[in-house]
């Protein structure tokens, strides 16, 4: 298959970026769309140019590195699923791909497609964990978790934190991270004594790292590579509500 | 330099029977007092599960801590692709299981090449571990009655590994960053994250630095501190395609051990039966299907070459070889993985695989689904077939997976004692990146095991029995040994940089993979290992005269970084030959072709070969020095493993 590329160069975070054009030929259908960009590069290598940065790890859409915005959609068009995941068989031979970085106001473009998404760490160093020291821990079946909510949690916490749905947002949003990681750990009785400090500090430094405001559009839960449903956003409003209201009462 | 301590590798096991040596060791050890802590450094270099867990146990407790990685968080350490579990003891399934069992097992798994010592601490922390893990939120599988579930694993039989879904390494790996954020946001661990290490710095025989590189600036940084801590992972990306991230790499150890660091059993590399083959030529990495899927899959090929190029299905039951079945009568399909693979590959090599190239085997669904109905396949496996589809563009609900064996785990690695420090006094070597636990092929669910309780209950234990006697002996980093060893590093990136050829870095990291693939991957041969041997050098001359690394120093250069890791992998790859040439014997999942028992099994030399082979550098162009660690059994019988 061949393919015309229209691809995002910016030398550096401050420098101007424009899309430039290239062509890759004779692709199997069964490459990758990373391994695509790897043969482009290896191109640009032997004549002499200067190949594309883009971020990569696992490439089996569970590390959350890949950060890519295919043809306007966040992760590419084969949902769900990280960049990683896409096949060139879900292209036309001939077609012409744009290829862009995340846009996201948080996320300042390093280079070419690689974008900045420490602000995601800081709004876990914020209070997005548990706070339990190395062998304080009792026994772990002294804990008992309902089914139910285990299974609630796990769907919170299967979150790849690649910012995906910042990046679909209209808004640059990251509710649904927020959102996945307050659900994750309220479902859990080990989570309740950090309940409400934690929703409000994480809230607090998702305003503070530049991130919009969710006005519902689900544009997140539609691009998520980890099938996280929008309905954790709700989940951290009535949270973040009933930590309002509880310190309100002074409790 | 180190001479002092070598020749003996001492592995300073502490007295007393094989249960209370862990507890001794504890009472005997020296300690630091909390307002000590905060005026000593450590550097810990990766931030997966040992690492992770390392720096925020270490922060928690006082210590100043720098923990780097390579990747832009450090939420994103391969750890994070495990899939099946992690081992504990708790017994709580009431099948018999117990502490000595898991030991048992797991020096088992390990074709007895592990230290009886290490492993039965091991087995002991790991219930620790799934109390920690819980307490943090880690969101395992439940019972409806609210208590924790377990599964069955390979290599055991009683139910004992804990798991969330098919990602509980995603979910392990997220709890100890979150105990690591918590820590960063108290200020006690401060993170370098995109940084990479490039050196070990060592001050009067003791490690006392290290320097590394800002993958973003290109700025070159020097750390001193009183301690170093690495836990930068395996080196199965030696082999170019593995299932492990693109980034994993052996730099960090590689450059412990030119400045002295032992490397132990190099050969010693896991290949896991069940990964989704190799498609093209630009394939970049492979996907491991999870084992548990050889619980209702059944394994074949055609008995004859020539139906290899047929559609599954026009090949009656009569003309297929269920070859695992076959010669495994009572494990059939749940062979242990070095057995799996080895299989696969014998097929394969009598021109019996299937699918493009002839490098597959089916894993067919068929029967279960008839026996059980697709639905119920889908609920056991759904996302393992989704992914499938998503590679291969085939639904395994209707023709049968393709799968070949591929690099998933180096049961090698840097030399360690029983503190996990290794011959370089100050040097810890923790997780996957250490040689200690696993001997020459590692079960399913115990490198997570391993990782955690490296990070979470034995360095702090150990650590401070080292920097006890360590108060005010931290070097400056303006001292001479970091400033000839930041000029070593700027000099072979601009040598890099200079030789401006015609090669892009990974088109000889593919040539080498294929060469350690074919010379010494599944199985190895004297004559295969000499040709390696003779190969890898040209190959690394070649290198050095014809890659092209485009941009410069001072900037975000993916091509610089990746060249600079290809370069330590064709010298790292020379040493992993020489050991497999040096183990002159067949032990787990390092196969000798010349040392097999009648019926094709690996047989091990345990007169003369119980030990570790522990390699020692020597200066560039000379061969490394062999020290050997006896491995002393005062627990266990040796015997032939056998899967019949």
């Amino acid at each position: 298959m061949n393919f015309k590329l229209k691809i995002w160069r910016q030398k550096n975070r401050k420098s101007p970026g424009k899309l430039a054009d290239y062509d890759v030929r004779d692709i199997s259908p069964d490459t990758s769309f990373l391994e695509m960009l790897d043969i482009l590069n290896d191109n640009l290598i032997r004549s002499g140019g200067e190949p594309v940065a883009f971020d990569s790890d696992c490439r089996e859409g569970i590390c959350g590195t890949c950060s890519l915005t295919v043809n306007g959609e966040a992760q590419g068009p084969d949902h769900p699923g990280a960049v990683c995941e896409l096949y060139m068989r879900k292209f036309r031979d001939g077609e012409t791909i744009t290829v862009e970085p995340f846009r996201v106001g948080s996320f300042p473009i390093i280079k070419d497609l690689t974008v900045d998404r420490s602000a995601l760490d800081r709004i876990v160093q914020a209070g997005g964990f548990i706070s339990a020291r190395a062998g304080s821990a009792p026994e772990a079946n002294t804990i008992l978790v309902p089914k139910h909510n285990a299974d609630l949690a796990m769907d919170a916490a299967a979150c790849i934190g690649c910012g995906a749905c910042a990046a679909a947002c209209p808004n640059g949003s990251a509710m649904l991270f927020a959102a996945a990681k307050v659900s994750h750990l309220s479902f859990l009785p080990q989570g309740a004594p950090e309940r409400e400090r934690r929703v409000l500090k994480m809230v607090r430094a998702m305003d503070d790292q530049g991130f919009g405001n969710c006005t519902n559009t689900y544009e997140c839960e539609a691009v998520c590579p980890a099938k996280i449903s929008a309905s954790f956003i709700a989940k951290l409003n009535r949270e973040y509500a009933r930590a309002q209201f509880r310190q309100r009462l002074g409790e | 330099m180190f001479k002092s301590m070598i020749g003996t590798l001492d592995p300073k096991v502490p007295p007393g029977p094989l249960d209370q040596k862990w507890r001794n060791h504890q009472d005997h050890s020296r300690l630091v007092s909390p307002n000590n802590r905060r005026k000593l450094e450590i550097i810990v270099v990766g931030s997966g599960l040992a690492g992770g867990s390392a720096a925020a146990t270490l922060g928690e407790l006082g210590y100043r801590v720098k923990c780097f990685c390579f990747q832009d968080s450090p939420r994103r350490a391969h750890s994070i692709a495990a899939q099946g579990g992690i081992n504990a003891a708790k017994n709580y399934q009431n099948d018999g299981d117990s502490v000595y069992r898991l030991f048992y097992d797991t020096i088992k798994g390990g074709d007895f090449r592990s230290r009886e010592a290490n492993v039965y601490r091991l087995a002991e922390i790991a219930n620790h571990i799934i109390d920690q893990c819980v307490a943090q939120g880690v969101p395992f599988a439940r019972e409806y009655s609210g208590y924790l579930a377990n599964r069955s694993f390979g290599g055991a039989q009683v139910s004992r590994t804990f798991y969330a879904r098919g990602q509980t390494g995603q979910q392990l790996l997220l709890g100890c960053y979150q105990a690591l954020c918590r820590q960063v946001a108290s200020g006690t661990v401060h993170m370098f994250p995109y940084t990479e290490m490039l050196d070990l710095v060592i001050v009067n025989g003791q490690a006392k630095g290290i320097v590394t590189r800002n993958l973003l600036s290109g700025k070159m940084e020097r750390h001193a501190a009183d301690a170093v801590v690495l836990a930068s992972g395996g080196y199965g990306n030696v082999f170019y395609l593995s299932t492990n991230a693109r980034g994993s790499n052996v730099t960090a150890t590689y450059r412990a051990y030119k400045r002295g660091a032992l490397f132990a059993n190099p050969s010693f590399t896991q290949i896991h039966p069940t990964c989704i083959p190799v498609s093209g030529d630009y394939q970049s990495k492979l996907t491991l299907m999870s084992e548990s899927l050889r619980n209702d899959g059944r394994v074949w090929v055609p008995k004859r070459k020539e139906d290899r190029f047929k559609a599954s299905n026009e090949i009656p039951e009569a003309e297929r070889d269920y070859y695992l079945e076959r010669k495994y009568p009572s494990y059939g399909n749940l062979a242990p993985r070095d057995i799996s693979s080895r299989a696969a590959k014998e097929v394969c090599d009598e021109g019996r695989g299937v699918g493009p190239g002839g490098r597959g085997v089916y894993l067919d669904f068929a029967d279960a689904i008839k026996r059980l109905g697709e639905e119920t396949i889908r609920e056991r496996y759904g996302n393992l077939f989704h992914v499938y589809q998503k590679i291969t563009g085939e639904n395994a609900y209707k023709v049968p997976m393709r799968i070949y064996p591929a690099v998933h785990y180096t049961m090698g690695g840097l030399w360690v004692d029983y503190d996990l420090m290794s011959n370089v006094p100050g040097l810890f070597v923790i997780g996957e990146a250490n040689f200690s636990d696993h001997g020459a092929n590692r079960l399913g669910a115990s490198a997570l095991m391993q990782g955690l309780a490296d990070g979470y209950f034995v360095m702090p234990n150990t650590l401070p029995n080292y920097l006890a006697g360590q108060m005010g002996k931290r070097p400056s980093s303006e001292s001479p040994e970091f400033e000839q060893a930041e000029q070593s590093v700027r000099a072979r990136l601009e040598k890099l940089l200079k030789v401006n050829g015609t090669r892009s870095a990974d088109s000889f990291h593919r040539e080498l993979g294929l060469l350690l693939w074919d010379k010494c991957g599944m199985s190895r041969n004297e004559q295969g290992l000499r040709e390696a041997l003779r190969k890898i050098p040209e190959l690394r001359a070649e290198f050095w005269r014809e890659v092209r690394v485009p941009g410069d120093e001072e900037d975000y250069n993916q091509s610089l970084e990746r060249a600079g890791r290809v370069a330590d992998f064709l010298e790292f790859a020379e040493l992993m030959c020489m050991d497999a040439l040096e183990r002159d014997e067949s032990a787990g999942a390092h196969f000798r072709e010349e040392h097999q028992t009648a019926d094709g099994e690996a047989l091990r030399n345990d007169e003369n070969h119980a030990a570790v082979f522990a390699w020692e550098f020597q200066g560039e162009g000379q061969p490394p020095k062999l020290h050997r660690e006896q491995l002393h059994f005062e627990t266990v019988h040796l015997a032939q493993r056998s899967y019949k």
